[in-house]
């Protein structure tokens, strides 16, 4: 399949020259990528879904290894491998029912009703993610169900191949149609996220509120946008966000939309925040402890709004959803920009080379492009789904994912 | 219960009792805050303190000659010449009391500064506050006070006002008298009794140089406060409260004055309404070429005038140095004109070439206490001194003030921080400080092993100054941006800031970002140095980064450094978009370890005791 190879390729290259900017165009690419990729693979007749979650592992450990700050491409690739397992299960257990319901055709089940429950705790303990509420109703069949269907889907693809061998080919077909399906949905998920968020404005913006927010965010403006199209007047403080500035396109696009915007340096949001009625950003990515990797200055930012009691309120598409936990963030999720946004080379470049000059250079310029903000900073979180407290995250993240795909670089053997 | 206490809440009500001004000071004695309602019927309720303070004032004096049975003295004995019968009133007395009302000038000037920003008058104020307490139970009605006798010290005076006792209720006169002559003053702008008011600034005076030779037993501040021009210059050059750009009537004086002409910025923010917002870029070429219509502001102000105002000179220090210089060089050209007297007439000059530099920019505060240093200088001259001799000793006095409080107070600092700086430190540092500079070379030189971590911050990008020096002597610097802080936070074991002024609530009054810088600090449980000269301390208190600040060009944020084309060029011509450009923050107390002062290493909530303790000398 040369065409996938090539797609990839591409991807790869412009992942790693950092061609691709922002979490969201990131994720959409790597979902049509993904897409593509599902349709162009030839499918065994025989554990078809785990052929598929395997490719599908291997391009994301790839994918992510070009760009490990990037979380977006790690979450879309998680959220397509959850996509599989879940179709499949789907399919299992519609088959196990159709079967058990036809009459007592299968050798290993004797009551059909059981069968039937089986098939129903299969379908629950494979959809949801394990709760006390599942335990508790797994219990009466519970042996019959452990015997009937194995509860990893890993082990689904051997059901499979005791269950089913009828329609082969029809199911095949029809895995990798819901499949494609189901991305095509998370792609249009993905695309509708801003209008999803910025819905929600006018319930948390009232009537001249003061808004802070720093460097410059889709999601924020559309948020901002919106609150003001339904008619709120309010005042927005834009810190400017540097060493990118792009703060100046945001209030330049607020303006236009006819928001009284004030522009402010960096280093007057401590001075300013005391009039400030809530702190509204963008994120990077949400860590699975509820935590932030934002744009850099907003671990500032969420200290002054803490100090003032100001809610700090972040902006985030579920696709920034990371079902890790982060360690040592502000070193290992970040990357280090190149220098001359600081500073001109000029006169300073000659301290600064380490080929240069004897011993190492004098001067080492620090440009981060992430912060991490902790969850205690955060008030809450506002995505396409709802809003959110911090502590929630963990549990958003079972919806969205599934617990074998979490750690996509140690692929298992097979 | 402690005398001082109540006395002190009173001190600023009996303020606007008045008594001299026919029209509207009884009205005020009635509507004085709501606590002195009471007041009205004094002698009814002696226990209250609050009705304490018609008791104070000249007409008590009178009644306490009439009798008691005068409860609405204050609004009966409303004219003029009790100013006479108040100080006939006192001479009977003693000795004591008749050296009383001479001393008063002095007392009163601090009392009139305390409206304004006189620091030296936290001690000042502290004191006649005491006095006063003392001093009501020893007024009028003295059989009352005694059997109020709530407080000793109260009785002893009254019941004799003996040679121990009599500091206070000299005080106590003075104060009288203080307020007696506010009231007039503000009845002179009435112009109901011109005649009688100017009288009597002229009879101040004179006492008051009687006093010079007089007061031996006096407290210090008082004798220094001793000879000052009369009143009527003196307002003139007291600090007022600090103009507020809201109130039109006094924005539209100010400009009448003004020598650089000023446009209203058209897009002001609307939270620093009460800040100078002033179009920038055509007042320098404004200033250049008016240069020789500019008849009352001297040359060298001019010219640091103008650096100002281009920014050459951006460091409170040399901004200070270089002002304190130019009006060296005005007292040098100065000639007292016929008929006027040096004090008064240098004062005033002095007083236009502020007004000129802080049009150029907004002095800083510890410019504004130079000032406030210069001209007691001024006004302590004597008038019998020769001019030539005065000029000098003025000219020394300038330069012992530069060299004793900026340039050995700062070697002094030096000598302190650098102990805190120890080999293999990471000191954090945020943008560029004279004094931060220092320190860091200095211990540079003694060989410790540390690094400089150098955070900036737009517009100014004053860090890349302090970076190059800093990899000129070869030390080694991480540099980075401010929001970058919380980054590099981890790496640093101490921070270093500069300040532009200490407030004496303790919070650290210096370039906008320091207030963050010391915020992710306190996060990363990392101790914040702040270093600052004690001259540049205030007794100013301020929450907020808001009620006063200094606002930059605007301009300079829509443009970015090193991009052609930027996105908020024509910022102006949009009435939705304003560009704030905050020149100051305030940083809290809490996020401030210590403040390294020439006095040593204070805790913040020390700096009120340097105020109070090393403040009054200066002025």
């Amino acid at each position: 399949m040369p065409d996938t190879h090539a797609l990839v390729n591409d991807f790869l290259n412009k992942l790693k020259k950092r061609k691709i900017e922002g979490s969201k165009a990131t994720a959409k690419l790597t979902a049509e990528l993904l897409r593509s990729v599902i349709s162009q693979q030839r499918l065994p007749h025989t554990n078809q879904a785990g052929a598929l979650i395997h490719a599908i592992k291997a391009i994301g450990e790839q994918l992510t290894a070009a760009n490990s700050v990037e979380v977006a491409v790690g979450n879309i690739v998680r959220r397509v491998l959850h996509i599989i397992r879940e179709e499949d299960v789907s399919l299992t257990t519609a088959s196990i029912g159709g079967l058990s319901l036809q009459g007592l055709s299968d050798d290993e089940e004797d009551n059909p009703l059981v069968s039937a429950a089986a098939a129903a705790a299969a379908a629950r303990t494979t959809l949801r993610p394990p709760s006390l509420q599942t335990l508790l109703e797994d219990m009466p069949p519970h042996s019959a169900a452990a015997a009937a269907i194995p509860h990893s889907s890993s082990s689904a693809g051997d059901s499979e191949d005791k269950t089913k061998s009828t329609d082969k080919n029809s199911r095949s077909r029809k895995l990798k149609h819901n499949v494609i399906e189901t991305v095509n949905e998370l792609i249009q998920e993905i695309a509708t996220c801003h209008e999803q968020i910025a819905e929600q404005a006018v319930e948390h913006i009232h009537q001249n509120e003061v808004i802070l927010t720093l460097g410059s965010s889709g999601t924020v403006i559309k948020f901002l946008c919106a609150a003001k199209e339904k008619k709120r007047s309010f005042r927005v403080f834009v810190a400017e966000g540097a060493p990118r500035y792009q703060g100046h396109t945001l209030a330049k696009e607020l303006v236009s939309r006819g928001l009284q915007t004030t522009v402010i340096t960096d280093s007057a949001v401590f001075a300013m925040i005391s009039r400030v009625n809530m702190v509204i950003v963008g994120a990077h990515a949400v860590m699975a402890n509820g935590g932030v990797i934002a744009p850099v200055g907003l671990n500032m930012v969420a200290l002054a709004a803490q100090r003032h009691a100001v809610p700090f309120v972040v902006l985030a598409g579920i696709h920034k959803l990371c079902p890790l936990y982060p360690h040592n963030p502000e070193v290992l999720l970040n990357e280090l920009k190149s220098p001359s946004e600081l500073l001109d080379f000029g006169e300073l470049s000659d301290c600064m080379d380490f080929s240069t000059g004897t011993g190492p250079p004098l001067l080492h310029v620090a440009n981060p492009a992430f912060d991490y903000v902790p969850p205690k900073l955060v008030s809450l979180f506002i995505t396409d789904t709802g809003g959110h407290n911090p502590s929630y995250m963990y549990r958003l993240i079972a919806d969205y994912y599934s617990a074998d795909d979490l750690v996509l670089q140690q692929r298992p053997t097979c | 219960m402690d005398p001082r206490r109540p006395s002190r809440v009173i001190d600023p009500k009996v303020r606007k009792v008045g008594f001299f001004t026919p029209g509207p000071p009884p009205e005020r004695t009635r509507s004085s805050p709501a606590a002195t309602t009471p007041a009205q019927s004094p002698i009814s309720n002696p226990l209250s303190p609050v009705m304490i303070p018609p008791a104070r004032h000249a007409s008590d004096n009178l009644s306490r000659a009439v009798g008691v049975l005068v409860p609405t003295a204050s609004q009966l004995h409303v004219h003029p010449p009790a100013d006479s019968l108040q100080v006939g009133s006192y001479t009977l007395s003693d000795s004591g009391f008749s050296a009383s009302p001479t001393r008063s000038p002095s007392s009163r000037i601090g009392i009139d500064g305390e409206f304004s920003e006189d620091s030296a008058n936290w001690m000042k104020r502290d004191n006649s506050g005491r006095f006063a307490a003392a001093f009501p139970t020893g007024g009028p009605d003295l059989t009352q006070a005694i059997e109020a006798s709530n407080n000793e010290d109260g009785g002893d005076v009254a019941k004799e006002p003996s040679q121990k006792n009599s500091k206070p209720l000299k005080a106590k006169t003075t104060k009288a008298e203080r307020r007696a002559l506010q009231e007039a003053q503000r009845a002179a702008k009435a112009s109901a009794q011109a005649p009688a008011q100017t009288s009597k600034p002229v009879k101040q005076a004179n006492q008051k140089n009687d006093v010079s030779q007089l007061a031996s037993s006096s407290v210090v501040h008082e004798k220094k406060g001793g000879d000052k021009p009369p009143i009527k210059d003196r307002k003139k050059e007291m600090p007022r409260t600090r103009m507020q750009f809201d109130d039109k009537s006094r924005v539209e004086k100010a400009q009448k004055r003004s020598v650089i002409k000023q446009t209203e910025a058209r897009n002001r923010v609307e939270l620093f309404r009460h800040l100078p917002q002033y179009e920038r870029g055509n007042q320098l070429s404004d200033l250049g070429s008016s240069f020789f219509q500019i008849d009352d502001v001297h040359p060298a102000v001019y010219k640091v005038g103008l650096q100002f105002l281009a920014g050459d000179i951006m460091w409170s220090n040399a901004r200070c140095i270089a002002m304190l210089q130019a009006f060296q060089k005005v007292i040098e050209d100065y000639s007292t004109p016929p008929e006027k007297t040096l004090a008064i007439d240098l004062s005033a000059k002095i007083t236009t070439s502020v007004s000129f530099l802080n049009e150029c920019r907004p002095l800083s505060i510890s410019m504004g206490n130079a000032n406030r240093y210069l001209k007691a200088r001024i006004r302590k001259i004597n008038p019998a001194q020769d001019e030539s001799e005065a000029k000098t000793s003025l000219c020394l006095e300038i330069d012992h003030y530069i060299q004793a409080k900026i340039v050995l107070a700062d070697k002094q600092i030096v000598m302190h921080a650098v102990t805190k700086i120890c080999d293999g430190d990471v000191i954090l540092t945020y943008g560029s400080s004279s004094l931060i500079e220092m320190i860091i070379l200095h211990a540079h030189e003694l060989r410790r092993q540390f690094r400089v971590v150098i955070v900036d911050s737009r517009p100014n990008l004053e860090g890349q100054q302090l970076l190059r020096k800093l990899i000129e002597k070869g030390l080694s610097c991480t540099y980075t941006h401010i929001n970058a802080v919380s980054y590099i936070m981890h790496e640093a074991t101490k921070i270093f800031l500069g300040a532009a002024s200490v407030f004496s609530n303790g919070t650290v009054y210096s370039t906008v970002g320091s207030a963050c810088i010391a915020m992710v600090a306190d996060a990363y449980r990392v101790p914040v140095l702040v270093c600052c000269e004690s001259y540049k301390f205030h007794e100013r208190v301020q929450l907020d980064s808001i009620c006063s600040n200094e606002l930059g060009d605007p301009n300079v944020i829509s443009k970015v450094p090193g991009r052609k084309k930027n996105c908020l060029d024509d910022w102006a011509s949009k009435e939705n978009l304003q560009l704030l450009n905050l020149a100051y923050d305030v940083t809290p107390a809490d996020y401030v370890s210590t403040i390294v002062t020439e006095y040593g290493m204070i805790p913040p909530s020390s700096v009120p005791v340097i105020v109070r303790e090393f403040g009054q000398e200066l002025y």
